[in-house]
């Protein structure tokens, strides 16, 4: 039975506490400092999409100059407080460190980027001035890593930045599709107050691009124009029983608990969860931690071929969710309009597809769970209807872009609207490279 | 199993470990906490002349997320009544026989105070006699400590007037705030000292407040120069410690080593630079006496390792392996090599010959990871790599002599082979 309101506030505030807590004091932090190698061309940082300088913000906190520690990261990120509770660093910076090759634990780079980045946060430290005023204007659209990241470096250079937002907040896909024991809403909102706070962005809220506003007004009324869009709904399985109740799409999901309450979305006693990527495993351990009682992942392929990570795979399995790989959904069975059954093909690997991993193919053969719900987690797909309305170039509806510019002069973009769906860090180098291309476009450096 | 026991000036011990003249031997608690831990034995805490102590007294220096590489006293010699400290130390004495006890000493500046203390502390039932000529604080300022031990003449004075009085064995204790500690050495050896010990602490300031502004340690808004000790000082500790078992004088009395030792490597390494014994002050004052457990252990461990059955047969035996620069063999020429099996790509050894030494390392660009390897006709041998590699045995140093034949700088020249020829 799907319902909410399951457990008491305490078991929820317990289930969704950080799930890694920062350094208690100072010294924790150095000591954890101090066992950085300071690498020369750093592994850890040639493996972050923003090429934060690791060993020189870890050494910063070594010598107690946690300022500079923390300008050191927003320089490359400004989300660098939001990466660091949710960047898949286990296959990002501390992935790379090079402790790993000595068979030892690698630095916590997240937690000492944390360190300094909350710090400088709840210190509200203006670490950034901006130009004066080239009297430019570029309109942003969506207030997500991409478009904040994007505005920031605009701003720094004088330029009045307009974010055009369709949700009552912002932070995008950091504040409604993450785990809420990754980041706090609280958190968000004060990550983008932090990241507007150096004046010269404007946010205006509840404006979809499409309904409220149009790309021609924007092109008319500002130099330039960058869409940081993002991803939409979950891709559809297409297949049978798919509009019966109880069948939820995993972005949806997590955008309820976020923006709703715990207490408020319902989730059913047997969840089965469609897909392996970061997202299918934020729903997962989330349907479990809201109360449901078992919770089924299910995954078409193996654990070699999974895009979420083992560190993330752990904390699903550690939440007590069971994983069934080779397991491809068939049908939906219901009765009275609810999911009661779902009918699944066993799979085999067989060859490697496109993307180098081997595909699965059906033995033929299939079995049947009994489940109250399911959540879809198999990929997003980009907004369709959109991309069609806004007449710009795409492919699969994923825009196209040279050089962060799309076909139309003058409008530039970036982010999961471009590259289908990455991580938080993607979007945010993504937003730099427009931010770098718009300045190149309106002849500012 | 080798024999850690210890003669020194004939006064036994069970090892090689004392406890150096400081707060830890200041009183009898102490000190028979330090004989049930282990030690060897102790050079009681210097008395003579009455003192008045300040507070704060004690600061250190930091060092990569270590607490205490180096550490730093501005505390005077013992302020506790000369009467309880006798007392004292004949209890230890007798509760402790086989415990070496050394009575360290700064009297007044005149031969009736050095003798009447002398007799009143040969009562106790103590084994030898340490004359403090080190202390670079509070002393020095009345014409004591460091005052005496850095003006040879005066420092000859006073042992002459000791040796009159002492009939256990004297040991004089020399300063470091000096340009060479041979001649105060030569100077006391003259005037009749049967040992030597050294060093004491080197005066520094370890730090200042960037807050208040005020060198620490505090003591209501105003600091002094200390005394240093601990591991910081070791290296320097050690090179005095071979001058003085170089010199041809000097190194007929035996030597009491002193100066950051912490582990039962740094003992050896000063007993293989000619000292008989050694003294241990700052690890103590920072993990307790329980350390006594492994310098014993590893000491011995080490001695069976390398097949050394007593002290004796290792004390000295790297003296004569220092020398003079210009005795140097020119054609000894070594080479680094990286291991790439054990290289974890850190770029450690690239950027310091990068940049400060002799572009002799070559980087093959890597995602993530670089390939570090070294252009040999470059290397100048000089270990810097290999120092700052963070894995053993990654990067070692390998022989390629220029030359078969041996030719030091002397020879170079007689000869008039090419100079600045790299």
């Amino acid at each position: 039975m799907i319902k909410h309101n399951r457990l008491s506030s305490e078991q929820y505030a317990e289930n969704f506490s950080d799930i890694h807590p920062p350094y208690e004091n100072s010294t924790a932090a150095k000591v954890d400092a101090n066992r950085c190698l300071f690498c020369y061309d750093a592994p850890c940082m040639k493996s972050c999409p923003t090429s934060i300088d690791v060993p020189k913000f870890i050494k910063q906190i070594a010598t107690e100059n946690i300022k500079g520690s923390a300008k050191t990261i927003f320089s490359s990120n400004i989300m660098g407080a939001g990466c660091s509770k949710v960047c898949p660093v286990e296959k990002l910076c501390e992935g790379a460190c090079v402790y790993n090759l000595l068979e030892e634990e690698p630095i916590p780079i997240a937690k000492l980027q944390r360190y300094s980045t909350e710090m400088a946060m709840k210190e509200n430290w203006q670490l950034f001035q901006r130009k004066n005023s080239t009297g430019k204007k570029v309109a942003i659209v969506g207030a997500g890593p991409a478009g904040l990241s994007c505005a920031h470096v605009l701003s720094r250079e004088g330029i009045d930045v307009t974010i055009y937002e369709k949700e009552s907040k912002g932070g995008g896909l950091m504040t409604y599709g993450i785990a809420a024991y990754k980041v706090t809403p609280q958190f968000c909102e004060d990550e983008v107050n932090y990241i507007t706070s150096i004046g010269g962005i404007e946010i205006k809220y509840n404006q979809e691009l499409g309904n409220d506003i149009s790309l021609a007004e924007l092109k008319r009324n500002y130099d330039a124009v960058y869409l940081g869009i993002g991803v939409g709904v979950a891709r559809q399985l297409e297949i049978p029983g798919e509009k019966l109740e109880g069948v939820v799409d995993a972005i949806e999901f997590i955008y309820d608990i976020r923006s709703k309450g715990y207490a408020s979305v319902p989730v059913g006693d047997k969840v089965a969860v469609i897909g392996m990527g970061m997202t299918a495993i934020d729903a997962a351990t989330q349907a479990k931690r809201l109360g449901a009682k078992e919770v089924t992942m299910l995954y078409r392929r193996t654990e070699a071929e999974m895009p979420c990570t083992k560190h993330e795979l752990d904390i699903a399995m550690l939440d007590g969710c069971e994983v069934i790989w080779l397991a491809a959904p068939q049908k939906i069975k219901g009765s009275a309009g609810k999911v009661k059954q779902l009918v699944c093909s066993k799979m085999k690997l067989g060859e490697p597809d496109a993307s180098g991993r081997r595909s699965p193919v059906d033995t033929g053969e299939t079995f049947t769970l009994d489940v109250d719900m399911i959540i879809k987690a198999a990929g997003q797909t980009p907004y369709e209807k959109l991309i069609k309305k806004l007449n710009i170039q795409h492919s699969k509806f994923k825009i196209t872009i040279e050089n962060c510019a799309t076909n139309i002069r003058g409008v530039f973009a970036g982010g999961d609207a471009v590259n289908g769906g990455k991580e938080v860090v993607d979007a945010v180098q993504a937003g730099k490279d427009g931010a770098a291309a718009i300045l190149k476009f309106l002849k500012l450096c | 199993m080798a024999s850690i026991e210890s003669t020194f000036l004939g006064i036994k011990s069970p090892n090689p470990f004392w406890l150096a003249s400081a707060p830890p031997t200041d009183k009898k608690y102490n000190v028979l906490r330090a004989f049930e831990a282990g030690w060897g034995g102790v050079v009681w805490k210097t008395l003579g002349s009455q003192v008045k102590n300040v507070s704060s007294r004690y600061s250190a220096v930091d060092f990569g997320g270590q607490r205490v590489m180096g550490f730093n006293n501005i505390e005077l010699i013992s302020d506790r009544p000369l009467d309880i400290n006798l007392k004292e130390i004949a209890e230890c004495v007798r509760l402790f026989p086989d415990r070496a006890m050394i009575v360290s000493l700064m009297a007044d500046n005149d031969k009736k105070s050095w003798h009447e203390l002398i007799k009143k502390v040969e009562d106790t039932g103590a084994h030898g006699l340490e004359l403090n000529f080190g202390c670079p604080h509070g002393m020095t300022e009345r014409g004591m400590g460091a005052a005496v031990g850095q003006d040879p003449e005066i420092a000859c004075m006073v042992v002459e007037w000791v040796m009159e009085a002492a009939t256990l064995p004297v040991i004089t204790k020399l300063t470091p705030n000096v340009h060479s500690v041979v001649p105060t050495g030569r100077s006391v050896v003259k005037a009749g000292t049967n040992g030597l010990s050294l060093i004491n602490t080197i005066q520094s300031v370890t730090g200042i407040d960037l807050d208040t502004l005020v060198p620490n340690p505090y003591v209501a808004g105003k600091s002094v120069f200390g005394g240093y000790c601990g591991p910081a000082v070791k290296p320097i500790a050690l090179k005095m410690l071979t001058t003085i078992a170089q010199d041809e004088l000097t190194k007929k009395v035996p030597i009491s080593g002193i100066g950051g030792i912490s582990t039962w490597k740094d003992a050896v390494e000063f007993m293989l630079l000619g000292a008989s014994n050694v003294q241990v002050c700052t690890a103590a004052m920072k993990h307790g006496f329980r350390i006594i457990e492994d310098l014993c252990e590893g000491l011995n461990n080490w001695m069976d390792e390398k097949g050394f059955a007593t002290l004796n047969d290792f004390i000295g035996k790297s003296v004569p392996t220092i020398t003079h620069w210009e005795d140097l063999d020119i054609n000894y020429h070594h080479i680094a090599k990286i291991n790439q099996d054990k290289c974890i790509h850190c770029g450690l050894c690239y950027i310091a010959c990068e940049d400060t030494s002799h572009q002799s390392i070559n980087l093959m660009y890597g995602k993530p990871y670089n390939t570090y390897t070294i252009k040999e006709e470059e290397c100048v041998g000089c270990n810097l790599c290999q120092l700052v590699c963070p894995v053993d045995d990654c990067i070692t140093m390998e022989e390629h002599r220029v030359a078969p034949e041996p030719i030091n700088w002397k020879q170079w020249q007689e000869r008039g082979l090419p100079l600045n020829d790299h």
